[in-house]
C-alpha cells in the first residue's frame, strides 16, 4: 500500500468524498462489487464481467447509470440558443426524438458527448457523469439568461438492454402509446410499475433496449421489479465497458477528449448536415477545415491476433514508426478475441491495414477493421 | 510437499528443489474472467519478486511475481487453449510454471496457508 501524502495546515486540499447513488444499497444487497467511478460508488460487476456481458447479448441486462447528468433546458429562445451551443439541427428533431450530439470547445475539441431529446416545452439532455459539472458551467456560459438549466438530480437513470428487454419491460408499462411503438432513438412518457417514467429506446450496448428516467426514490423499487423478470439480471460497469467497445461506441475521457475533434473521432453524424455548412457553433472553423481537408488522424477499430489484449495507452507501430495509440482495448467476450480502438495517422487508417501494437515490450499484430465489431441490433 | 504463499497472492508448492507456482483462488476471484496468460520462457533465470508472467482478465492485465529465485523449468501448456483454468482450478490445474529453486532459504519469508488466510482476511 502506498501512503497518501496530504499536505496539512493551510495548504490542505479538499479531497472530494465519493458519493452514493440512489441504488447504492440495492447494488450491495445484490452482491455488486463497488468501485469508485466518476465520483460515485458504482458496481463494477455482480457475478462476473464475462457472464454479465454474454447475458446482456442473449437476454437482457439492467444497468444503473444514475451517475450521468440529466438536464432540462427551457425558457424563451431555448431552441436557437441550443443550436448556437451544439452542432445539432433541432429543426429535424421531432417531439420525443433523441439525438446524439457533442459539446465542443472553441477549438473544436470534444468537451463531452451527450443525448438531446425534444420535450414539449424544452430539451432533455443526458451528459456523462464525470463531466456533468463542467458541462453545466459550459452550457451556462453558452446559453443566455432566459434559458434555464434544470439539473434533474432527483432523477435516477436505468438502462435495460438486450434482445429480451422489450418483452420484460412491456409487462410493467402503460402509456398513451404502446411501448412497441417506440423505435430506436424515440422516447415517451409511461407509467412503469405505477411510477412516472421517461423511457427512450436507446442505449450504449449496441443491442435493442431502453433508457429509463425515474424519480430517485422509486429507483430501488423499479430495479427490483425489472430484475424479478426471468430475462433480466443486473449488470455492472465492467460489462458496460466491454459491450460498448464491441458496439464501437466511444467512451468519453478515453476515446474522446478535448484533444480530439469530432472528425478525428469519426463522429461526423454528431455534426448535423445543415450545421456542417452553416457553422455557427463552437469549434465550427476547425470542423469545416477538417471536413474540407481531412483530419490528420482517425479513430479506428483494431482486431488483434492471438488472445493477448492491448489496453489504453499502448502504442500503435509500423516498423519503427509510431502511428498512434490505443484509447480503449480489451478482450471481446462475444468474439472471443482482443479488440481495440485507436487513433492512428490518417494515411494508415484504411480498413485492412496491418499494424502492430506494443504491449510490454512485445509486438502484437493487428488489423484495422470496421466498427462496430459486433453488429448493432437496434429496433428501427 | 509443502505449500507457501506470498503477499502478492502467488502460491508455490515445493517438491525437492522444484517449486510449482500459481496464483491463489483469492487472486483469481479478484481478477475475474481470465482470457490469456503470458508464461515465462523455460530456462530463464529469474530473481525473487521479478515479474515473470502476466495474467490478462477482461478487466486488466496483472503481473505475476515469482516468489523465489531460480530457473524456469516448465510452463503449463494447457493454459494456451484454456486460460480459464486459472479461474476454475487456480490452486491445482491452473498452475503457471515450475521453477528450480536456487535459494531455498527464500521460502522462509513466505507465509503458510494459515498465515495467508489471515492475511487475506485482513485486506
Amino acid at each position: 500500500m502506498s501512503e497518501l501524502n496530504l499536505p496539512d495546515g493551510d495548504d490542505a486540499v479538499e479531497v472530494p468524498e465519493t458519493l452514493t447513488l440512489p441504488l447504492d444499497a440495492w447494488h450491495r444487497a445484490r452482491g455488486g462489487r463497488m468501485v469508485e467511478f466518476a465520483g460515485y460508488w458504482m458496481p463494477v460487476q455482480y457475478e462476473g464481467i464475462m457472464a454479465e456481458h454474454l447475458w446482456t447479448r442473449e437476454s437482457a441486462g439492467l444497468f444503473d447509470v444514475s451517475h450521468m447528468g440529466q438536464l432540462y433546458l427551457s425558457g424563451e429562445g431555448v431552441e436557437a440558443a441550443l443550436e448556437a451551443a451544439l452542432p445539432i439541427d433541432l429543426s429535424t428533431l421531432k417531439l420525443g426524438s433523441v439525438r446524439y450530439s457533442l459539446l465542443l470547445d472553441d477549438e473544436g475539441g470534444i468537451l463531452d458527448d451527450l443525448m438531446v431529446t425534444r420535450w414539449e416545452t424544452g430539451f432533455f439532455l443526458v451528459v456523462n457523469g464525470a463531466t456533468k459539472w463542467d458541462d453545466i458551467g459550459t452550457l451556462r456560459e453558452l446559453l443566455p439568461d432566459e434559458v434555464t438549466i434544470n439539473h434533474l438530480d432527483d432523477s435516477a437513470l436505468l438502462a435495460l438492454q438486450g434482445p429480451n428487454a422489450a418483452a420484460a419491460l412491456e409487462r410493467h408499462v402503460t402509456g398513451e402509446t404502446p411501448l412497441s411503438a417506440l423505435t430506436f432513438m424515440k422516447g415517451a412518457s409511461f407509467k412503469l410499475g405505477g411510477v412516472d417514467a421517461w423511457i427512450s429506446r436507446s442505449g450504449y450496448t449496441g443491442e435493442d433496449g431502453f433508457e429509463i428516467a425515474i424519480p430517485a426514490d422509486s429507483a430501488a423499487q423499479i430495479a427490483e421489479l425489472l430484475c424479478r423478470e426471468p430475462e433480466v439480471k443486473p449488470i455492472g460497469l465492467g460489462a458496460r465497458d466491454s459491450l460498448r467497445l464491441e458496439a464501437g461506441l466511444p467512451l468519453y475521457g478515453h476515446d474522446l477528449s478535448p484533444e480530439t475533434s469530432p472528425i478525428e473521432a469519426d463522429l461526423l453524424f454528431g455534426i448535423n448536415k445543415r450545421r456542417r455548412t452553416e457553422g455557427g457553433f463552437p469549434g465550427a472553423v476547425r470542423i469545416q477545415r477538417e471536413l474540407a481537408q481531412g483530419a490528420p488522424r482517425k479513430r479506428v477499430g483494431l482486431a488483434l491476433e492471438g488472445r493477448q489484449a492491448a489496453r489504453e495507452g499502448a502504442k500503435v507501430m509500423l516498423g519503427d514508426e509510431e502511428l498512434g495509440f490505443l484509447t480503449s482495448g480489451g478482450f471481446s467476450p462475444t468474439l472471443q478475441r482482443p479488440i481495440a480502438m485507436a487513433y492512428v495517422a490518417a494515411a494508415h487508417a484504411a480498413e485492412g491495414t496491418a499494424l502492430e501494437i506494443e504491449v510490454r515490450g512485445k509486438r502484437l499484430s493487428a488489423t484495422v477493421v470496421p466498427m462496430p465489431f459486433v453488429p448493432h441490433r437496434y429496433h428501427r | 510437499m509443502t505449500r507457501y504463499f506470498s503477499e502478492e497472492h502467488e502460491w508455490i508448492e515445493i517438491e525437492g528443489d522444484l517449486g510449482t507456482v500459481g496464483i491463489t483462488d483469492y487472486a483469481q476471484g479478484q481478477l475475474g474472467d481470465i482470457t490469456f496468460v503470458e508464461l515465462p520462457e523455460v530456462g530463464a533465470a529469474v530473481g525473487k519478486g521479478d515479474s515473470v508472467s502476466v495474467v490478462d482478465s477482461v478487466k486488466a492485465a496483472s503481473d505475476v511475481y515469482t516468489p523465489v529465485s531460480g530457473t524456469i523449468a516448465e510452463t503449463n501448456a494447457a493454459l494456451a487453449d484454456e486460460p480459464e483454468l486459472v479461474n476454475t482450478q487456480a490452486e491445482t490445474g491452473g498452475w503457471l510454471f515450475r521453477i528450480t529453486l536456487s535459494a531455498s532459504d527464500e521460502l522462509g519469508s513466505l507465509m503458510d496457508e494459515t498465515a495467508y488466510k489471515a492475511f487475506i482476511d485482513s485486506l
